[in-house]
């Protein structure tokens, strides 16, 4: 059985087709990454795999179930969990706060709960505050657990949406861009904690411009132009493709620029 | 730890001023009244509160809510003769009822839409209880709404009883509230006020959760209007207008919204500067105007939400001269929130 299957997978914004008949696969336990310039249709591509927006047409499969017209919020019950190209964190509150939420989708109690103050609740919000310690301590912010957001760095920020992701239990993560508007050092970090997470059991997908670090990092990566899948392969095929070095490099030698 | 202590002495202190606030005023009605008044405002505003400050919605029905509520008191006191605690149950939960069906439709809506939507809403229940008048009176209201029935020796003929038994009812109503914001719901509705997107990315279910934070929010409308009218025992359909829902609005943004101190503070704050302001009545907008203005841009989290930003700027300054890092559970206590 397929991971995640997608099939003639398209959406049009009015006259504009930004996901173009995309047929791809994204294999369980590998990093995959999606590529392609400024508005190829690479969150378009996410939007609709954690149905924020419905296909205009094709189907897309998790684990043999169709969740085509899957709302979001039962997507993400089924384990598939995402970040936004530009973080949604609430800055006044701490970083753990920030976080307990991600595990609400694993637990029960409603209202009522919450004003009697059942055991359910209280055994509930204990297992939400473990599981945000333990996130946190995953993506390395163990000793920022009580900041406020609006004191951290924005390297910081990147791993408290990645580690609120998480929380929920996820099968597998979709990241929006996490290395944009952070220096190269800390790209690095960003890249091992990828690592760490496909280790944990969890595939990975994302979105990535800083191609040095996708080529080191990604076992197959999907190259998007214009909305459409242009190449798919692993990162020395994509470097080779005459496709992708045309459309998506510009025409340059791949060497120079890769 | 210490802090704990203190934000705890503190609400010992307000509690007690509360409880012997009418012994020191027993000889003036007119001033518990003002005060009961105030209470049953700062109900209503804590469900406002709920819905906007907290889940992040801003209904603008409200008012019209708080109308239902005190119109199903007056109308099942004096014409239906039913017992007035029956009525009062009988009015948050008939709230409650047209709250969930106006809040499945309006709740399609988002933000400013929502908010224009409730405000068409409120206006056609003004409307409603301004035309029906074989039910409501129309434009001379309601009547002779009974007091509250005695509970086997406790009557409430006195200004003093009602006092307390608002009194009981606003307790009752921040506890529910605190329950709430502190809880994985309270949580869930914060997700859903910062970013409506990554909650449902957090598997939230933001329809349901709207809307049960709606229903909640609209019940202490309910439960504030049916205590107004048998404490001013009279009614007319202005309660429903835009005004009144622009003064709860008002009395939250000032006092903080999205706190749990704001709706107090907001309220009494204006019920008492109007009082000594009575004389320029007609012109207390010229001064509550800039004022409010002022307010939302500089203290969107108004006067709560100012103060907690001075403490925590001497905490952070404290902290910073100690060098002292806490990572352990106890400052991470899930209770460690806002105020
Ligand atoms: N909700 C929407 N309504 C209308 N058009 C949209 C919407 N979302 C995206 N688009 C358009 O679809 C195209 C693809 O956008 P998308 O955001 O998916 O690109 P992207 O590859 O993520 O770009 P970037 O690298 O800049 O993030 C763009 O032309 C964009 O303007
Ligand atoms: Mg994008």
């Amino acid at each position: 059985m397929t991971f995640i299957k997608l099939e003639g997978l398209t959406k049009k914004f009015g006259g504009l087709t930004a996901v173009d008949e995309v047929d791809f696969e994204i294999e369980k336990g590998k990093i995959t990454a999606i590529i392609g310039p400024n508005g190829a249709g690479k969150s378009t591509f996410f939007n609709l795999i954690s149905g924020f927006h419905r296909p205009t047409s094709g189907s897309i499969t998790f684990e043999g179930k169709d969740i085509t017209k899957t709302p979001p919020h039962i997507v993400a019950r089924l384990g598939i969990a995402r970040t936004f190209q530009t973080t949604h964190l609430f800055d006044t509150s701490s970083v753990i706060d920030n976080i307990i939420v991600g595990y609400r989708l694993r637990t029960k109690s409603k209202l009522f709960d919450a004003i009697l103050r059942t055991k359910r609740e209280k055994r509930e919000e204990k297992e939400a505050f473990e599981r945000a310690i333990e996130v946190l301590d995953f993506v390395g912010l163990a000793n920022l657990a009580d900041s406020p957001v609006s004191t951290i760095s924005q390297e910081s920020k990147k791993r408290v949406a990645i580690a609120l992701a998480l929380a929920t239990g996820p099968k597998v993560i979709f990241l929006d861009e996490p290395a944009a508007g952070i220096n190269p050092g800390e790209t690095e970090g960003l890249a091992e904690l990828m690592k760490k997470i496909v280790d944990s059991g969890i595939t990975v997908c994302t979105i990535e411009h800083k191609m040095q670090m996708i080529m080191g990092l990604a076992d197959n990566i999907m190259v998007l132009n214009h909305g459409a899948k242009i190449a798919q392969g692993t990162p020395e095929e994509i470097q080779n493709n005459p496709t992708v070095i045309e459309a998506y490099l510009g025409g340059e030698s791949s060497a120079e620029v890769i | 730890m210490s802090k704990v202590l203190n934000k705890r002495n503190g609400i010992i202190a307000v509690l007690i001023l509360s409880l012997l606030f009418p012994l020191a005023f027993s000889d003036n009605k007119y001033v518990l009244y003002i005060m009961t008044l105030a209470f049953i405002y700062i109900i209503a505003i804590y469900g406002m509160n709920i819905l906007a400050g907290y889940t992040g919605q801003l209904s603008l029905a409200h008012a019209g809510f708080f109308a239902i509520g005190a119109y199903s008191v007056g109308v099942l006191t004096t014409k239906a003769g039913l017992n007035f605690w029956l009525a009062l149950l009988l009015a948050v939960l008939i709230t409650m009822g047209i709250g969930f069906a106006l809040g499945i439709i309006a709740l399609r809506t988002k933000e400013h839409f929502f908010a224009i939507y409730t405000l068409i809403a409120g206006y056609l229940i003004y409307l409603l209880i301004y035309k029906w008048e074989g039910l409501t009176g129309g434009v001379r209201g309601l009547i002779g709404i009974p007091i509250p029935n005695a509970i086997g020796p406790i009557k409430f003929e006195s200004p003093i009883a009602m006092y307390y038994l608002v009194l009981l009812f606003l307790l009752l109503s921040i506890f529910v509230t605190v329950r709430i914001v502190y809880s994985l719901t309270g949580r869930t509705y914060n997700a859903i006020r910062n970013s409506e997107e990554l909650a449902q990315t957090l598997g939230i279910n933001t329809k349901i959760n709207k809307l049960v934070s709606f229903v909640i929010s609209v019940s202490f409308a309910g439960l504030a209007g049916g205590l107004y009218a048998s404490l001013v025992r009279f009614i007319g359909p202005e309660i429903a207008g835009t005004t009144m829902v622009f003064t709860f609005l008002m009395y939250l943004i000032v006092g903080g919204i999205g706190t749990l101190a704001g709706p107090i503070i907001g309220t009494l704050l204006f019920i008492w500067l109007e009082q000594y302001l009575q004389s320029f009545q007609e012109h207390k907008m010229l001064i509550f105007g800039p004022i409010l203005t002022l307010i939302v841009i500089f203290y969107p989290r108004g006067i709560v939400g100012a103060i907690q930003s001075l403490m925590g700027y001497f905490r952070t300054r404290k902290k910073e001269s100690s060098k002292s890092y806490k990572t352990n559970s106890e400052s991470t206590d899930m209770k460690s929130r806002e105020v």
